[in-house]
């Protein structure tokens, strides 16, 4: 049912707007993403090409990935690099330890956008089973700011998808609305989807801020205090090094992902809903404002 | 949903965390219980019908001391529209009225008087406390007297059937794949999520609006093809002919084919700030098509309060539901929704703002809901003043066709179960009138469906409307001197009746012949395998088995089980009595 609705949007964006970019950052639900896109429309090319918004800050495992999975597929590729924007002047980085370029990535994702006069930006977020979805679309617009307005997000009937933009307007589509994480992980399961290997349980120098694990790396600096150590870890989200948080975490196979998520789900009883919003979600919440 | 101050939201809070606690246990384990909120403010109106488009279940929070107001009703009036298969009710803030009983009675009598009037089943009314959980997950205490189900209980255990049309093939083509060019072949697949029917490799297929037909050679996917496929899977059909498709047509069944109108009446629900108006512009969405539409006429707007029609009314403002007559640009290609709703249903945009307008559920052609066209007569009369210089010559007359031709024609009409004989007689009798230089002429029933009613279901009134073109059409040819030979199941006496009283007023012999072959013979020989399908529950309405077969009590000719050529001379010997054929 997922994959088929999935599948219909995609084909539906394909058809309907002109220009369309399939966002890959490299993380399970973009490479979902590129997996239901081939469900679409193999044995043809895609009718789409990806486009990576790189920071510069990126997980090396994933950047290997990203260029093993294009080659593999013969399909297009385009990085916009944040990099680029800053030495355009475009973008200002802020110095200091909280120093992330995760914010920069819109601006680099909107200048993208404008350059190659994209309909639409097909990208992997999900409505969380914890948000409410009446808001939220398969198929959002957004104005020439890249701004979000609820008052214009058009009511979605069925499967009938208005794609109709104006001027200097393009369209955020997304094809994994339904789906929870837990969604995604037997997905990947069942599909056999290979994924970078930070997913998975391994060694990784990391420190402590905020409740967060942070990954040890040259583009972070310390707070005082802040002292590295060595952990069993996995990546839930991938996204720019300086702000991810790892979980400690033994799952080391896409079953043990699914089997620890069933878990964590059932005892999650004991916890308010504050901690719930400033766990590991909230990553996902700021990933979605910034990047999405 | 509910409107504010019903405490929807904290109902929804107190569901879901409820839900998470148990996800994964019991019976039912695999039924994942996801809750949306559908919006509560001022702008209920797109997140309401967004979900409810979608949703298996509604839950509609009422406060308990308010009961159904305008907004629960206007809410569930949304909701039937839409083709929520279940309504639950959540009367809420039970606490507010003391846990009362009586309380809770009433607002259920509310809500039944209201619901009994729309088509959305029997439904639910649960007294609930959002914010202590009450009667949520767990009964609560406060409400000895509810001796019903949880909320959740309701939520897990409610059958959920499939509104899935397995029926009638449709699948719109959504997307051409062509191979890479490198490749070498044109091997193309037509891409699209299946509407309706049940699809597999073999089966024939006629191609809308183009007419062309083929069979179905692969019904393929990535992951390899399939034996079979059904809604709501996306699919890529091969074909074993090339015929041109694009984008925006609709595969259907030669023997069972969709509507094809540009001119429709549908019921809509009005979602633009603007209101809809007779001589509206807009772009209307259907499957994979678009196409500009006017709106011709606004027949009536169904009062949310009571349910009636209001025919005064032209216009339809924001949250209004009615009734509209449109004219598309290109014809649609389409069922009555309440046939099958993926194939019936479709939104209406703005062209200026691009803003979703409507949602709008077809009703059918609107020829068969406005008065008939005038008489030809009064189509040519002379416009007054005017002094006709010719006037048309009166029609022949029976006596004037058959003086001039030297035979008269006439109707024979075999009526009978599926499978009891009656095109094989019927071709007998062709053959041999024809022997005899007798101009004759069979119209058999399966033909009639894919040529002339290709537009018409199996429903009692389309049933009915097949007997009369057939009708109408045997009289036309009737009158010119021909035999002919109707061989129609025509199940409904009245029917049959009219079919006869057409004939009648042109002075046209109509012969009714009942080919009266014993159901058990029928089902036994049963050559296109209808009855097998009807009792593997594949096909509805089949007559004999599901749908009523009316015999005649006087037929003109009843024909028990008998050899076929017996058969064609007691119906020759009946026109010989009739004086159509010389004795």
């Amino acid at each position: 049912m997922l994959e088929a609705e999935a599948v219909h949007v995609l084909r539906e964006t394909a058809a309907e707007v002109p220009r369309p970019v399939l966002l890959f950052s490299g993380g399970k639900d973009s490479i979902v993403l590129v997996h239901l896109a081939l469900k679409a429309f193999r044995p043809g090319r895609l009718p789409f090409p990806l486009m990576h918004v790189d920071t510069g800050h990126n997980f090396p495992e994933v950047l290997e990935f990203r260029d093993e999975l294009v080659a593999r597929l013969g399909e297009r590729l385009v990085v916009a690099s944040v990099q680029d924007s800053i030495d355009a002047g475009r973008a200002t980085e802020r110095p200091g330890p909280y120093a992330t370029r995760n914010r920069l990535q819109a601006r680099t994702l909107l200048d993208a956008l404008a350059e190659h006069r994209v309909g639409a930006a097909i990208g992997g977020a999900r409505r969380d089973e914890e948000r409410s979805r009446a808001k939220e679309r398969f198929f959002s617009v957004r104005g020439q700011a890249g701004g979000w307005e609820p008052r214009s997000q058009r009511p979605e009937v069925w499967d009938l998808y208005n794609t109709r933009l104006g001027a200097g307007e393009h369209l955020r589509v997304f094809p994994l609305s339904n789906w929870t994480e837990l969604d995604v992980w037997r997905y990947i399961m069942a599909e056999g989807l290979e994924l970078p290997s930070i997913y998975y349980a391994h060694r990784r120098s990391v420190f402590r801020r905020d409740g967060m694990l942070l990954a040890q790396s040259p583009y972070i600096e310390h707070l005082p205090g802040e002292t590295c150590f060595e952990a069993t870890v996995r990546y839930r989200t991938v996204g720019d090094m300086t702000c991810t948080g790892a979980v400690e975490s033994e799952a080391a196979t896409p079953q043990a992902v699914v089997e620890e998520l069933v878990r964590s789900t059932r005892t999650e009883r004991g916890e308010t809903r504050a901690d719930d919003r400033h766990g590991e979600s909230a990553m996902e919440d700021r990933k979605r404002e910034g990047y999405f | 949903m509910g409107a504010p101050q019903t405490g929807t939201s904290t109902l929804a809070r107190a569901l879901r965390d409820a839900g998470r606690l148990t996800a994964g246990t019991g019976r039912f384990a695999r039924r994942e219980l996801r809750v949306t909120e559908a919006g509560g403010a001022d702008d209920w109106l797109p997140g309401t019908v967004s979900t409810a488009s979608t949703a298996d279940v509604a839950v509609l929070v009422l406060d308990a001391e308010t009961g159904l107001d305008a907004a629960g009703r206007r809410r569930i009036l949304v909701c039937s529209l839409l083709g929520v298969g279940h309504l639950v009710v959540a009367v809420n803030r039970m606490d507010r009225v003391g846990h009362d009983p009586d309380r809770f009675s009433e607002v259920v009598d509310e809500v039944s008087a209201f619901v009994a009037r729309l088509e959305l089943g029997d439904v639910i009314c649960v007294p609930t406390c959002g914010r202590d959980g009450g009667n949520v997950a767990e009964p609560a205490p406060e409400t000895p007297w509810y001796g019903g189900a949880t909320l959740l209980h309701h939520l897990r255990h409610l059958h959920i059937a499939s509104d899935r049309n397995l029926i009638d093939p449709r699948l719109p083509v959504q997307w051409v794949i062509r191979p890479s060019a490198d490749a070498g072949d044109d091997d193309r697949r037509y891409a699209g999520r299946i509407a309706s029917g049940i699809w597999r490799p073999g089966d024939e297929v006629l191609a809308l609006p183009s007419g062309a037909t083929t069979r179905v050679a692969t019904v393929e996917t990535f992951d390899g093809p399939l034996e079979e496929a059904r809604p709501p899977m996306s699919v890529a059909l091969r074909l074993e002919d090339e015929i041109d498709l694009a984008r925006g047509d609709v595969l259907s069944r030669p023997g069972n084919r969709p509507h094809l109108d540009g001119d429709v009446d549908a019921l809509v629900i009005w979602l633009g700030d603007e209101p809809a108006r007779p001589g509206g512009r807009y772009a209307l969405k259907h499957l994979t098509a678009s196409t500009a539409c006017t709106v011709e006429d606004v027949r009536h707007r169904i009062d949310p309060d009571t349910l009636r029609h209001d025919p005064e009314r032209d216009v339809l403002e924001r949250a209004d539901v009615g009734r509209v007559a449109l004219r598309a640009g290109r014809p649609l290609i389409f069922d009555d929704y309440r046939r099958n709703r993926a194939t019936g249903s479709f939104i209406l945009i703005d062209d200026a703002t691009n803003d979703t307008v409507a949602a709008g559920l077809l009703v059918g052609p609107s020829r068969e809901f406005e008065p008939l066209a005038p008489a030809i007569d009064e189509a040519v009369a002379p416009a007054p003043g005017h002094d006709p210089a010719w006037r048309p010559l009166p029609p022949l007359t029976a006596g004037e066709r058959r003086d001039g031709l030297g035979y008269r024609g006439a109707t024979v009409w075999l009526t009978g179960l599926p499978a009891s004989g009656k095109s094989t007689l019927a071709g007998e009798l062709e053959r041999r009138l024809v022997g005899q230089a007798r101009p004759a002429y069979r119209l058999d029933g399966d033909v009639m469906r894919h040529e002339l009613c290709g537009d018409l279901g199996f429903s009692r009134s389309d049933r009915d409307e097949n007997v009369r073109r057939a009708a109408q059409v045997a009289r036309w040819l009737a009158e010119s001197g021909v035999i002919v030979l109707v061989a129609l199941v025509s199940p409904h006496a009245e029917a049959r009746a009219r079919a006869r009283a057409i004939h009648e007023e042109a002075g046209v012999p109509f012969l009714e012949v009942h080919v009266a072959t014993p159901l058990e013979v029928c089902e036994h020989r049963d050559p296109k395998g209808l009855y097998r399908k009807a009792r593997d529950g594949e096909l509805h309405g089949m007559t004999g088995i599901d749908d009523p077969y009316e015999p005649p009590d006087l037929p003109d000719v009843l024909l028990a089980p008998a050899p076929v050529p017996d058969w064609t001379d007691l119906v020759l010997n009946a026109l010989k009595n009739q004086g159509v054929l010389i004795p």
